[in-house]
């Protein structure tokens, strides 16, 4: 458990790493990440390929990656996509996107046990996303444009 | 003064309350009238010998759906018996999802040998009374006197991706509790799923 917890904080701060290495976890090597109390804002976007309004959405989190590079924003895209299609479905949607957040594909099914922990307003349907750091934290069962994202990130943004 | 900020209070509740939106476990199960896959107008009313219901919003296109569609295939041919049939509703908005369209409905509920009504929430007015968000989920309907109540809300087991390691079967528990004349624990749980597709989403 600790150990998967290094592990993906390394993978989170490393940021060198190409975005075709998906980490795998359960929810217990997820929580961590959505629980972190340092100057860093996070923006964790539960999605899926097969999730039409996600996918339409996903060049907005792109954009708010680039835009805020230079800035304490961390994006992390949380696949629910299932586990065998890793490599037929996940991997190349992450070539074709030209995606470079960080992508964890979240392999565990019991989601009844995990999701009141991401957000007890969560229902459960995609995409969702929890926007937080340690002055705030926000969740919303919604799509958005990048102008919606971009104003939260600008309002909560703790400046270097 | 005091009276005047109650009253606005008191009103600001109510039309909240007005708005809020969908069933809790105890709730009446809203009936419907809604075309099924065979072109015929489906209500509580045509299953006068049902117990109950398990009604599950659920489409064609969302892979949770589609996971889950021979496990409610199962459902309904060990239910039905026993007085529980189940009745799908498709509550997307084919004009958004085209998979989603009633032709396609024919199509897969034939594919797949549904046993089941396979009905279109048409203009989309049912799946927000029932507070559906998401496909699939699930709403366990009990009769109680003439009353037909809402007993369980949410997943129908522990895993969509395979059926094979499902270790907890939340709706066919509910189903059992209700059965013994019990309430279901739980009575609500949640699960991943597609949002369902309106214009405005």
């Amino acid at each position: 458990m600790r150990l998967t917890a290094l592990v993906l904080l390394l993978l989170l701060f490393t940021s060198t790493l190409r975005s075709q290495n998906v980490l795998v976890t359960d929810f217990k090597g997820l929580e961590p990440l959505l629980n972190q109390r340092n100057d860093t804002t996070y923006i964790v976007n539960f999605w899926a390929t097969w999730c039409i309004p996600c996918v339409k959405e996903m060049p907005y989190f792109q954009k708010l990656h680039d835009e805020f590079s230079g800035e304490k924003v961390k994006v992390v895209l949380v696949s629910l996509d299932f586990l065998k299609h890793l490599d037929t479905r996940l991997k190349p949607f992450i070539e074709k996107y030209r995606l470079s957040p960080q992508v964890i594909l979240l392999n565990d099914p019991d989601a009844n046990s995990w999701i009141n922990k991401v957000s007890p307003e969560w229902s459960g349907a995609l995409p969702a996303t929890v926007f937080y750091n340690r002055n705030f934290r926000t969740f919303y069962e919604k799509s958005f444009t990048y102008e919606e994202l971009q104003t939260i990130v600008k309002q909560n943004l703790i400046k270097k | 003064m005091k009276n005047i900020i109650s009253a606005i209070l008191l009103t600001i509740v109510s039309v909240s309350q007005l708005f809020a939106q969908g069933v809790k476990v105890g709730d009446k199960a809203p009936d419907f009238k809604l075309k099924n896959v065979d072109g015929k107008f489906v209500s509580f009313a045509d299953f006068p010998d049902a117990k109950g219901f398990i009604i599950i919003f659920t489409c064609n296109h969302c892979p949770f759906s589609v996971a889950y569609e021979d496990r409610i295939v199962a459902l309904d041919n060990k239910y039905k018996a026993k007085g529980y049939p189940v009745i799908a509703i498709n509550p997307n908005d084919p004009a958004i999802v085209p998979a989603d369209g009633y032709k396609e409905m024919q199509q897969r509920s034939s594919e797949k040998g549904f046993t089941f009504p396979y009905l279109l929430d048409e203009g989309q007015k049912v799946y927000p009374k029932y507070g559906a968000t998401r496909t699939p989920h699930v709403f366990l309907v009990n009769k109680q006197g003439k009353s037909f109540n809402v007993a369980y809300i949410g997943a129908i087991d522990d895993n969509s991706q395979d059926a094979e390691a499902v270790k907890e079967k939340y709706l066919e528990n509910a189903l059992t509790a209700v059965m013994d004349g019990k309430s279901p624990q739980p009575d609500f749980t949640k699960a991943i799923g597609c949002t369902i597709k309106t214009a405005s989403k």
